[in-house]
């Protein structure tokens, strides 16, 4: 416990601190996606930003006070779930393109 | 299936089995499921690259085959990786062996031979 009290801790807020960056990176595809063609698709746009908006309050949680010194419950399965619903956002915006 | 699924979310059969380890464990099981994140939202990037910035290819629906293959095999490894997160911590907490896994080397085989696919097809196009 006493040997590196604080190392291991701010290595997990790193790694949530690198995951948000790359949904963030995800987020910025996919509003481009909503942009191209001649309309805006609102809808797809809205829902990634609020996959996003998911990932940034989990993140802000194990960022914060005790966070990453409790083991981690809802914020794996709800960051996993906003990434796959990033992913499905972006197969149905492909699917709807072909018709 | 929805038993597993079910546990994901249920905190408190989690934190029920086994004894309470080290929280450094915990925090390193943790690390472990986001750096299997990033590898996910790597490949969920590599599709919507391949959406926006391919060009027609001259088979008929390959860019979008690509696209949605990618998404999928992103949201795969992202779902995976919770799973294998539960029964890890769970595995933990009671002592057990950690779980083994086949799915790195199925993932590993799948992406090397759709990098060979795409080989074959850009050689076959530059020489068509």
């Amino acid at each position: 416990m006493s040997r590196d009290p604080g190392l291991q801790p701010e290595r997990t807020r790193l790694a949530w601190r690198r995951t948000l960056l790359a949904v963030t990176a995800i987020l910025l595809l996919e509003l481009r996606l909503a942009f191209t063609g001649r309309t805006f698709d609102a809808v797809l746009a809205g829902l990634a930003v609020v996959a996003w908006l998911g990932v940034l309050v989990v993140d802000w949680r194990r960022a914060t006070g005790s966070g990453p010194r409790r083991v981690a419950r809802w914020s794996v399965p709800l960051t996993a779930l906003a990434t796959a619903g990033l992913a499905l956002l972006g197969v149905l915006h492909v699917v709807r393109g072909l018709r | 299936m929805w038993e597993a699924i079910r546990r994901w979310f249920d905190p408190r059969e989690l934190r029920s089995v086994g004894s309470t380890p080290d929280y450094r464990f915990s925090l390193a099981n943790e690390r472990t499921f986001l750096a299997w994140l990033r590898t996910g939202l790597a490949l969920i990037a590599g599709g919507l690259a391949a959406a926006q910035f391919l060009p027609r290819l001259p088979l008929a629906y390959l860019r979008e085959v690509i696209a949605v293959a990618l998404l999928l095999l992103g949201a795969t490894v992202a779902v995976r990786a919770v799973d294998h997160w539960a029964r890890t911590e769970r595995a933990i907490r009671l002592g057990e062996e950690l779980p083994a896994s086949r799915f790195p080397a199925v993932l590993a085989l799948v992406v090397a031979a759709g990098a060979l696919l795409l080989v074959a097809a850009v050689l076959a196009r530059g020489l068509g």
